[in-house]
């Protein structure tokens, strides 16, 4: 998939996509859509092959990765015909592929729910805690990064830099771990226990126990968008329209804060469509770490417990939606850039 | 000597580099100079605060001398980051070089396969993966490999896409070198400053995922450890107060993983690499 990310000078996190060359757009802003979600098509395809060949590869295959350690070969043969895993391995992909898309993703081995329904519960939660970083985080950086930029290559500006490679540098649990030891240990101002509950409601209605969650999956992505947030400001510093609105005699501060801000600010909303898996990795740490009941929590389990329908499914959907986000985040650039309706990659 | 130079300009690449020399020295040399037990454990000095009877750093949960522990998990923590860098580096390398040149229908599905790749988070796919295989040193390095040499194939497919077109790879072309000949000795070598400065990174991320699945108890089992898994256990004991037990594997790995994107953002400097593309 086209995953252009204006070119940063700095740390980007692993999974982030590069940037890309951008060649002469050819064809206008439909024929940039067709061929970005034909594209984006074939990748969810290929994602579903790797995660098919997964199933195929666990020991003894998925037979006995469903029936567990303890099946006879009996049990196992008897299965393999009831769910037609005697069939062609392309017969099985392709049944496979069809249960996938009516959001049949299996039965959890564990849980007496289907992955789907476990995925159900879950997510929303897993969304409201990234969400909540996110709004802390974007809070944070936003101001950061202009200040930044605003004071470009002054102490201050290398110093925050600095500390943001830090920041970047830290293991998200290590990061948790110090908060717990400071804040909740120490000073004893926060739980070290997220909240428990099924519903997102019964969640927020607990606000203590999310401090510490939020801060520490707000913390990297602080230090991935403020540098971000400066060198977006820092192209838009150099445009001409800043160059006429202070010929004008609008002040400098009036000019960054009504024009260049928002025009700095647009890519930078894009680019949050590229840090999905990012943040879904941040997630899976996070709720780890303080047992927060979402779906990171619950993927850790199926991990621990090698539950394999679970950690498929998961990872079919966590697969899905870094697909989606990133074609998204290309069709929101392409509109506001059309220099990036570049050739298919 | 100029790009000796280049690189000592930037201060904190300086920094990174000595820190990055001593922690290794530590890890392979300091048991030789502080030798302690790792193997056995001595359940009748566990969890002893540092200092006392001679344990610099205290002792853990199994007895184990912190310090020691410290510097032979940095050993297993440097070893596979490395290996796995390396490792991810060289096949990256070769399939975006190959894509690259290639190009037309071949590029398309070797960089469709990239793309889906991408799309699995690397952490979800390496718990899968420990699920499926026993999580040893030198299958931690392959596993974390397979999933890293995404990136640095893109890079370089890019860097192939405008080699290939040079006058030098046609000249090479019209006197009858092979394709394999041209890609090993014409493509590679010319993208060799985005790999280097790349590889620095991988490295620093490979470290970083290894101790994130080591945490998540899914890593290299024990007695073997690395900085990743003394957090893992010594989270249990964070109530008690232990700080010893966490404070110096954090910092081990925030230092190395810092020192080795400050030399990354060096070396760039010196070959001109333009972004640092993860």
């Amino acid at each position: 998939m086209t995953t252009a990310i204006p070119a940063t000078s700095g740390t980007v996190p692993p999974g982030v996509a590069a940037p890309v060359p951008v060649r002469a757009q050819r064809g206008g802003f439909g024929r940039f859509l067709t061929r970005r979600v034909l594209q984006a098509l074939v990748v969810v395809l290929v994602v579903s092959v790797i995660v098919f060949a997964l199933l195929h590869a666990l020991p003894g295959g998925p037979a006995r990765g469903v029936l567990g350690q303890q099946a006879s070969a009996e049990q196992i043969a008897a299965f393999e015909a009831a769910n037609g895993l005697d069939q062609p391995v392309v017969m099985q992909y392709l049944s496979f592929l069809g249960r996938s898309l009516t959001g049949d993703l299996g039965e959890s081995y564990l849980l007496n729910q289907s992955v789907a329904d476990a995925i159900a519960l879950r997510l929303p939660k897993t969304l409201l805690l990234t969400g909540l970083s996110l709004v802390v985080a974007v809070i944070i950086a936003v101001p950061v990064g202009v200040y930044q930029a605003v004071r470009r290559n002054r102490a201050v500006d290398y110093w925050l830099s600095t500390l943001a490679i830090v920041a970047y540098s830290t293991p998200t649990f290590f990061l948790g771990m110090l908060l717990i030891l400071l804040l909740s240990q120490t000073a004893g101002l926060f739980p070290a226990a997220a909240p428990q509950g099924n519903g997102v409601l019964e969640v927020l209605s607990q606000p203590a126990g999310l401090v510490l969650p939020v801060l520490t999956g707000a913390v990297p992505i602080v230090a991935t968008f403020s540098r971000y947030m400066r060198s977006s400001t820092l192209d838009n510093l150099g445009e001409d329209y800043v160059r006429t609105a202070r010929a004008k005699g609008t002040g400098y501060r009036d000019v960054v804060l009504r024009h260049v801000l928002r025009n700095s600010l647009t890519p930078v909303v894009a680019m949050l469509g590229y840090y999905l898996p990012v943040m879904f990795g941040g997630a899976l740490v996070v709720e780890q770490l303080f047992n927060y009941p979402g779906m990171g929590l619950l993927f850790w389990s199926a991990a621990q417990s090698s539950d394999f329908p679970v950690l498929l499914g998961c990872v079919l959907v966590i697969s899905v939606a870094t697909v989606v986000g990133s074609l998204l985040a290309d069709v929101v650039q392409a509109l506001l850039d059309p220099r990036t309706r570049g050739a298919a990659r | 000597m100029t790009a000796l130079r280049r690189f000592k300009r930037n201060r904190l690449a300086v920094v990174g580099a000595v820190a990055l020399a001593v922690l290794v020295l530590f890890a392979v040399l300091g048991p030789l100079v502080y030798p302690t037990e790792q193997v056995a454990t001595d359940l009748g000095a566990a969890n002893l605060p540092p200092g006392v009877d001679g344990h610099l750093l205290g002792t853990d949960a199994l007895g184990y001398d912190n310090l020691g522990r410290l510097m032979v998990a940095g050993r297993v923590s440097l070893l596979v980051g490395v290996a796995a860098g390396v490792l991810a580096t060289v096949v990256g390398t070769l399939w975006g070089a190959i894509a690259g040149y290639v190009g037309g229908a071949v590029d398309a599905v070797m960089m469709r396969v990239v793309d889906a790749g991408i799309a699995i988070p690397a952490i979800f796919l390496l718990l899968v993966l420990s699920t499926i295989v026993r999580p040893t040193v030198g299958m931690m390095i392959v596993v974390l490999g397979m999933v890293s040499w995404l990136v640095p194939a893109r890079l370089i497919r890019a860097e192939a896409l405008s080699v290939r077109t040079r006058d030098y790879v046609v000249a090479a072309r019209a006197m009858g070198a092979s394709h394999r000949r041209t890609v090993l000795s014409h493509v590679i070598p010319n993208t060799v400053g985005t790999v280097v400065v790349n590889a620095t990174f991988q490295v620093a991320d490979a470290i970083l995922l290894v101790a994130y699945i080591s945490f998540l108890g899914m890593g290299i089992q024990p007695p073997t450890t690395d900085w990743g898994a003394m957090l893992n256990d010594g989270i249990n004991y964070i109530y008690q107060g232990a700080w010893w037990l966490i404070l110096p594997p954090g910092l081990a790995i925030v230092i190395v993983v810092c020192a080795l994107n400050f030399v990354g953002d060096g070396l760039r400097d010196v070959v001109d690499v333009k972004g640092r593309t993860a």
